[in-house]
């Protein structure tokens, strides 16, 4: 799943977005450790901590001392906003360029958006 | 970071050719780093100065803060396993495992024990008689155990197939998540370990090209696709590192990331944006042909950190 070019750590701490969206990782448990992530994804574990810091940073994640790091209460409303905030940039945006090379027209996208044939 | 090598203009010299050309560089505590580039580009040269293995012609070493000639209190917290490692006549894989205990203060005989396991080595076995990738398995079971604060790895899996070498990056991991130390690797299969490197040097020609934090050299560079003068306005502007044409169809390489604008442009002009693999960055920095171009802009990101 880590893919060339893009940041690793970035790519951890949307990994556990995705987790925390679809419930694989609920509110207030314990998210996983550095060394977990490193060993998981093989990679180095100041970029899987760098991840974590990411959403610690967001307060997605909370850290307890001396236990590790946990999922803050409210964490999977805040990811989803975050997510919708970006889908528009992520998904919506090269949709219309992609439309607009091929000459779709905006009336047609729509019938397609809603499941109709053109 | 606390940075516990330094090379400070070194120069190495071999009988008129010259191994090593003015690189200053350092490497810090904890790190893993990757240490990249061509067959000759001088990466064994630079790892047998590190380690007092060879005298320099010019410039400095400082590991520890210290020059490590001659130093034992520095040599003893160093190991390197050499790409071709040669052990004496007769010495058995379990005579190397004594030796390293003899040898490593912070020697782990558990660590090496679970290794010859875990490797199938067989213990009683002339490491001479070895198949090539069993040597290189000895290799890695002596610098992981040694826990040398600073273990150095030259090639360290030629002839281990792809699942021994996964072995090793698996059990690298593990070393280093319990006891964190510093590890340079050289290596031609970046692709493999660009995910466990911290940061990455680059030498080609003798020179440092490159060096700096993986995850910043991960994103540094970008391919432009598409019709060639619609790529021209996109990249205009921007250090080219490499050019490929089919036609009038062009995949420019250029030694930045695109801001929001270019993004917006390239989207609306049909140009395609792809960022740049480690491993493509390094072989764009080793091309001879456009070496030239190509150090010079890089070595102005690089040298320096």
């Amino acid at each position: 799943m880590i893919d060339d070019g893009r940041p690793i750590f970035q790519q951890i701490a949307e990994d556990l977005e995705r987790q925390i969206l679809d419930g694989t990782l609920p509110e207030e448990s314990q998210a996983p450790s550095t060394n977990e992530l490193a060993a998981f994804h093989r990679i180095n574990p100041a970029t899987a901590a760098k991840g974590l810091n990411e959403l610690v940073a967001s307060g997605i994640l909370y850290k307890k001392r001396g236990i590790g790091m946990f999922v803050s209460t409210g964490a999977h409303d805040k990811v989803l906003a975050i997510r919708r905030d970006d889908f528009q940039r992520e998904y919506v945006e090269p949709l219309l360029a992609e439309a607009r090379r091929l000459g779709i027209e905006q009336s047609h996208l729509l019938v397609m958006i809603k499941g109709g044939r053109v | 970071m606390n940075e516990l090598i330094e090379a400070t203009n070194v120069t190495k010299n071999y009988r008129g050719v010259r191994a090593l050309d003015d690189v200053t560089l350092s490497i810090s505590e904890n790190s893993i780093t990757g240490l990249l580039g061509r067959n000759g580009a001088g990466k064994t040269t630079l790892m047998s100065l590190l380690t007092a293995q060879d005298f320099l012609t010019s410039g400095s070493v400082k590991v520890f803060g210290e020059d490590p000639l001659e130093n034992d209190k520095v040599l003893s917290r160093m190991c390197f396993i050499r790409e071709s490692q040669r052990y004496p006549n007769n010495f058995k894989v379990r005579h190397v495992l004594a030796a390293g205990e003899n040898f490593y203060p912070d020697w782990d005989a558990e660590l090496a024990a679970s290794l010859v396991e875990e490797f199938r080595l067989p213990a009683g076995r002339q490491v001479e008689k070895l198949s090539r990738g069993m040597r290189s398995s000895v290799g890695i079971l002596l610098g992981l155990a040694s826990r040398a604060p600073i273990t150095i790895f030259d090639e360290p899996y030629l002839g281990l197939d792809a699942t021994a070498r996964q072995q090793f990056y698996d059990v690298l991991l593990r070393e280093y998540a319990e006891n964190p130390r510093t590890i340079v690797l050289s290596t031609h299969l970046i692709d493999e370990v660009s995910g466990l490197l911290s940061d990455v040097l680059v030498l080609n020609d003798g020179r440092l090209v490159m060096a700096g934090a993986a995850d910043d050299l991960r994103q540094r560079a970008t391919v432009l696709t598409g019709k060639d003068d619609r790529v021209a306005i996109v990249a205009a502007g921007l250090p080219v590192l490499h050019r490929e044409a089919l036609g009038a169809y062009t995949a420019l390489t250029v030694d930045a990331r695109l801001d929001d604008e270019r993004r917006a442009l390239a989207q609306s002009m049909s140009v395609e944006i792809q960022p740049v693999s480690l491993q493509t960055l390094v072989v764009r920095a080793g091309l001879s042909e456009t070496a030239g171009a190509a150090d010079r802009t890089l070595s102005t990101i690089g040298g320096a950190r």
